[in-house]
């Protein structure tokens, strides 16, 4: 199956859908920062990777899954969750690339400038889940 | 406080942006992927390499792989457990956020304090 864009999507997603993860996102960049202040940067660094942002990701595709099936007719469903169950696969392959991402910050911050670094990083992360889906899809 | 607000603003409209990117793709368990999307670790790192410097970024992002290791047992077990128990969502990606803590707090302890 192709990866493509869907805009229709957007339509079902609420504005305050997107408050609420500025909200968790704007909360937990917050509380890393301070974490890192108070205890040091290795334990603040911990919480760079908190799913802060999955439970509410997660709760969002069960209840639209839900509604798109209500919207037909169908009431007793388990398609909200399963659609929930493989975002949370494919959350565990991003997470495999949130640790090639931490590793390529971690080896080469101090040899190159940041910005080519995080460009790197960010490359190697989504290199490394697409990668995995990918294997995944065809196995 | 103004750099708090900042990184606030900065860490909300990443993750906000990757949360848009991730609605718009197709199929949804690609777009699975991005939950796992290093979007706090761009504005939180980005930020303090600006105020601390690139060792003290290095040191976090070391400590980032952890919490990565942790994230990725989370997010396995919240796929089991949804599949297999049929529990909602929010209860199993919210109660199971103790796996995370567990895992990478033990793992600082031992190795990274």
């Amino acid at each position: 199956m192709r990866v493509s864009l869907d805009f229709s999507a957007l339509g079902r997603t609420r504005w305050y859908e997107y408050a609420v993860r500025f909200l968790f996102g704007g909360a937990i960049t917050v509380i890393a920062g301070l974490l890192a202040k108070h205890f040091g940067p290795a334990f603040g660094g911990l919480f760079l990777a908190f799913p802060a942002i999955f439970p509410a990701s997660a709760t969002l595709v069960e209840k639209h899954e839900r509604e798109k099936k209500q919207r037909v007719g169908i009431f007793h469903t388990d398609r909200g969750l399963q659609a929930a169950a493989v975002d949370a696969a494919g959350a565990a392959m991003g997470s495999v690339g949130l640790i090639v991402f931490g590793f390529t910050i971690w080896k080469l911050l101090p040899l190159w400038h940041p910005a080519a670094v995080l460009l790197c990083a960010t490359a190697g992360w989504l290199g490394t889940s697409f990668a995995l889906w990918r294997i995944r899809k065809d196995h | 406080m103004v750099q708090l607000l900042f990184r606030f603003a900065v860490g909300g409209v990443m993750v906000t942006l990757f949360a848009f990117l991730a609605d718009l793709l197709k199929p949804k368990s690609f777009a699975g992927l991005f939950g796992a999307a290093p979007s706090v670790a761009l504005a939180t790192l980005g930020l303090t390499i600006y105020t601390d410097g690139k060792s003290y970024a290095a040191l976090e992002a070391r400590s980032m792989i952890v919490g990565a290791f942790g994230f990725f047992l989370y997010a396995c077990g919240c796929s089991y457990v949804m599949m297999k128990f049929k529990l909602p969502a929010v209860a199993v990606t919210t109660s199971m956020l103790f796996i995370w803590l567990i895992f990478s707090v033990a793992v600082w302890l031992l190795f990274l304090r």
